[in-house]
């Protein structure tokens, strides 16, 4: 029996497993995927906001305010890459300057600290690529890039070395209530739980259903992006949001923490929470408003084009509260941007929900905060380099060759608590085949080195979700096994 | 640090000839760095026939072709590395790289030869709209798998781009039991050589659909199937001429693109249509002694051009390193004119010609019964014949040194004229 059963793996779910493994607590992360981070987390925007965006008095101008100051301990902690770059929302006339001073406005009654409304001069100086057209923006320098889901597998990985079981490819059926608390059913096995906590993403609305009445909806809402090819280099130096009041509202150009740059997303409402496809009339769309901001993006060197689903509630605010019908089942629902920004003050905040419900908790004397650090071979010194391939000479052999990755940094994280198990694992976690070739080079060797570590043939390797094989059968050459009735009709 | 007269990165087709003629040249301390398991590069997994009808007046395989090479750098006693990928190039000719048994090393060179190759364009580089599934593979990565790993990628298989790796690819999944559905090319004619049509695709019914492209890619996590659409002159599909074709792989032979992460590192130009670095008449890129030859200059259409070109860099670094190279006197510079999109070399120092010079260039379009007029400013001074020419195939015409001598300072430039029948 759980005390704690959280359902979903992505940033919500893995913030609020890390934060209650720091107290004497049994607790489940379950997800359906067979990997975390596997839904919006890996598909976004991967922006730390400063905050100046939301209505004062929601749940999203509090988190985002609060768990944005959060992210550097954090991200020192879990040993995370992010940088506080800042933020420009950039205006094109009067009306949009009014507009900005509304936003500052708001970011100072939100509590967002060391704003300022520049003019056309300052920002050509901060981002020289801009359009000339820019009348002023408000820059906000406490905004950031991080990437997503290296966070949550972070997060996930840290609260394992703490304590929490994580069980992957469990797609909850069913939630009955009990005497104890809930029997969950998935489809795996029945969990028992004394109280669950639902972090389902688009699926969240669903899962409530489960055990509680509809008091809420999550509608998913498409965002298509652009990835281009790190040597574009410095077009823009900080995020690039539009004024919102612009057609355009939402669709920025940015570089990522990992230096490519991001134009995107648009914004579509759909039926289906799983129709991830890029479509060419809204790619054009995103083309077409980015060049407000930036005129000369240089798409033929992209590298990629998705899209992800974000989780908009019919309620227009973050839900994170005990359902009224079902005691014991948290939903923290709903948790579209700046959902990644509050996602530490959130998992704060659900503890202190948890702890009012459960009665005190009880700290643990051994949490440990701090993840193992990542070798990042490309960015080490000459001399570590040295080093490091002398102590472990897989670090001496490059499987990626676009962005330098060695084959001693895949097994590492393959091996790790939380580690890959998929060739998309590999690269959410050490980036091989995110480079320029996106895999046709290293994506046979990544396939080989899984298969030798995880004890598989090359063909039971997934791509990603379950169902993404790559390798369909052995070809006749590849198999040996033939009969020997079978060699005689080939005589030697 | 390390000391060589020649440092040659790549061993492949390009790599292996350039070291063996420097060899040949009369330099001794050569080392040889590839980043893969065995020497021959791309070679290896191309198993099928059609190489070395120029060079060795035969038809071999990939591997057989690379193995004559391979024989030769062995007797001539040429020291190589393998499993060591260079991280780094300097403008002073130090290269910075890395493997197992030896660890991070620095080698300082004398000469250093840029033989690379190229690698193949992705999906995202040409942004097809649609899901990402797994299932879709660049032709030369399922060319590895199947060929190298033994592991087939598919069993209806949809092709994109009619670059030669693509309709081998073809032919390859056919003879080992996958149904090849059709190969779509955007173009309105082939990005391959004819005969790869020929043997590849008609021989096995193979469907070739020009002026086509995908317009969508369907399937949630295996693929399951594309949308395919004609496109019109401007290569905008046109609406209503979709049809659906059912597959479970999807390979793509959208092109290939000479991979100069390192000469950039290095400060050498790139010429912006090439996407190789610009060499002169010696494949003496814009950095004094570093050399470039083969793929990494400009994308191929046979392996024979590869060697022969790869062999005129070899021996002009081994006089590069033996100071024979001319550095001043004549000039000259190569302009790609109507109808022609690159010209190899770009640069011509008159005075290190001997005989004659091969110029290497590729054409816009497909052409029947035209010429090739070469130009000194302007002012036609030859025209060579050409029943056929097309973007797959590479042209090549040699320039007479009697041609070019007693001019500086001047432009050549190539053109495409269409002849009057």
């Amino acid at each position: 029996m759980y005390d704690i059963t959280i359902i979903g793996a992505g940033i919500i779910g893995t913030s609020i497993a890390r934060e209650l493994s720091k107290y004497k607590l049994k607790i489940a992360l379950i997800d359906r995927e067979n990997d975390v981070a596997n839904g919006t987390t890996k598909a976004n925007t991967a922006i730390i906001h400063a905050g100046f965006d939301a209505t004062p008095g929601t749940k999203m101008a509090r988190f985002n305010v609060q768990g944005n100051v959060m992210f550097d301990k954090l991200c020192e902690d879990l040993d995370v890459e992010f940088k506080r770059i800042g933020s420009l929302v950039i205006g094109f006339n009067e009306e949009d300057m009014e507009e900005l001073q509304n936003l500052y406005d708001r970011g100072i009654e939100n509590g967002v600290p060391g704003m300022e409304i520049i003019g056309h001069k300052r920002v050509k100086e901060l981002e020289p690529n801009i359009s000339d057209n820019v009348t002023g923006a408000l820059y906000a320098p406490t905004a950031g890039v991080i990437g997503p889901w290296e966070l949550a597998i972070a997060l996930a990985e840290n609260a394992i070395e703490n304590g929490v079981e994580l069980l992957l490819n469990h797609e909850v059926k069913d939630i009955q209530k009990n005497q104890e608390g809930y029997e969950l059913f998935t489809n795996n096995r029945v969990l028992s739980t004394k109280y669950i906590i639902n972090c389902s993403g688009v699926y969240s609305d669903y899962i409530n259903e489960m055990i509680a009445k509809p008091t809420f909806k999550i509608n998913p809402r498409r965002g298509q992006y652009f990835v281009l090819d790190k040597s574009v280099g410095n077009l823009v130096n900080t995020v690039v949001f539009q004024c919102p009041t612009k057609l355009g509202k939402g669709i920025l150009v940015s570089p990522t923490i990992h230096g490519n740059i991001l134009v995107g997303p648009d914004a579509e409402d759909l039926d289906d929470k799983e129709n991830l496809s890029t479509t060419e009339d809204r790619l054009k769309y995103i083309k077409e408003i980015a060049k407000l901001s930036v005129e000369e993006i240089p798409y033929h060197m992209t590298i990629t084009t998705f899209a992800g689903i974000r989780a908009e509630p019919s309620t227009g605010d973050f839900i994170i509260e005990e359902a009224e019908d079902a005691k014991g089942f948290i939903n923290v629902a709903g948790i579209k941007s700046p959902g990644l920004t509050s996602s530490p003050a959130i998992a704060r905040y659900v503890v202190d929900l948890v702890g009012k419900i459960v009665g005190n908790l009880e700290e643990k004397d051994d949490f440990n905060p701090k993840r193992r650090k990542l070798i990042r071979f490309n960015l080490l010194s000459q001399k570590e380099k040295e080093k490091i391939i002398k102590d472990n000479p897989k670090f001496g052999k490059i499987i990626c060759r676009c962005e330098h990755i060695t084959e001693g940094e895949i097994v590492d994280i393959i091996k790790r608590k939380a580690g890959a198990t998929t060739v998309d694992g590999v690269k959410r976690r050490a980036r091989p085949g995110a480079g320029r070739c996106q895999g046709g080079f290293c994506g046979p060797r990544v396939v080989e080195i899984l298969a030798r570590e995880l004890g598989k043939e090359m063909d039971e390797i997934q791509k990603d979700r379950i169902g993404s094989y790559i390798l369909t059968e052995k070809t006749n050459k590849g198999n040996n096994s033939m009969k020997e009735e079978e060699l005689e009709l080939f005589p030697i | 640090m390390l000391n060589y007269d020649i440092v040659i990165i790549g061993a492949g087709p390009a790599g292996l000839a350039a070291a063996v003629e420097a060899k040949k040249g009369g330099v001794d301390n050569i080392l040889v760095i590839d980043r893969d398991r065995e020497l021959g590069g791309i070679l290896q997994q191309c198993i099928h026939n059609g190489f070395g009808l120029h060079e060795f007046k035969e038809e071999l395989t990939g591997p057989e072709y690379a193995e004559r090479f391979i024989q030769q750098l062995i007797n001539l006693d040429i020291e190589y590395k393998l499993n060591t990928m260079v991280l780094d190039i300097t403008q002073d000719k130090v290269v910075h790289a890395i493997n197992m048994e030896d660890g991070y090393m620095t080698i300082k060179a004398k000469a250093i030869i840029l033989a690379m190759g190229c690698r193949e364009r992705a999906r995202g580089a040409i942004a097809i709209p649609g899901t990402r599934p797994a299932g879709i593979f660049t032709a030369g990565t399922a060319q590895r798998y199947i060929n190298m790993e033994g592991y087939m990628v598919g069993k209806n298989v949809f092709v994109l781009g009619s670059g030669d790796i693509g309709l081998i690819m073809a032919r390859r999944l056919t003879l080992e039991g996958a149904r090849v559905s059709a190969v779509a090319e955007i173009m309105p004619y082939s990005g391959g050589l004819t005969r790869n049509l020929v043997q590849c695709l008609d021989d096995y019914n193979i469907p070739l659909l020009l002026s086509h492209t995908i317009v969508d890619i369907q399937g949630k996590d295996r693929i399951e199937g594309v949308v395919v659409s004609k496109v019109d002159n401007n290569r905008k599909p046109i609406p209503g001429t979709e049809r659906y074709y059912e597959c479970d792989a999807l390979l793509l032979s959208v092109g290939l693109i000479p991979e100069n992460e390192l000469s950039k590192s290095a400060g050498i130009e790139i010429d912006q249509m090439t996407n190789g670095p610009i060499v002169n008449e010696s494949m003496e890129s814009t950095v004094e002694g570093i050399f470039a030859c083969g793929n990494v200059v400009h994308v191929h259409d046979l392996v024979d051009y590869v060697s022969q070109e790869s062999r005129q860099a070899g021996s002009n670094a081994a006089k590069y390193v033996k100071d024979m190279l001319i550095r001043k006197g004549t000039t000259l510079k190569t302009k790609p004119g109507d109808g022609i999109s690159y010209i190899v070399p770009q640069i011509i120092r008159t005075d290190n010609l001997e005989k004659h010079l091969d110029v290497f260039m590729r054409v816009k379009d497909v052409y029947s019964n035209s010429k090739l007029v070469v130009k000194v400013d302007g002012v036609s001074v030859r025209e060579i014949k050409k029943k056929h020419m097309t973007p797959g195939e590479m042209e090549r015409i040699k320039l007479d040194f009697k041609l070019l001598k007693d001019i500086n300072d001047s432009v050549i430039s190539i053109e495409v004229e269409r002849e009057v029948v």
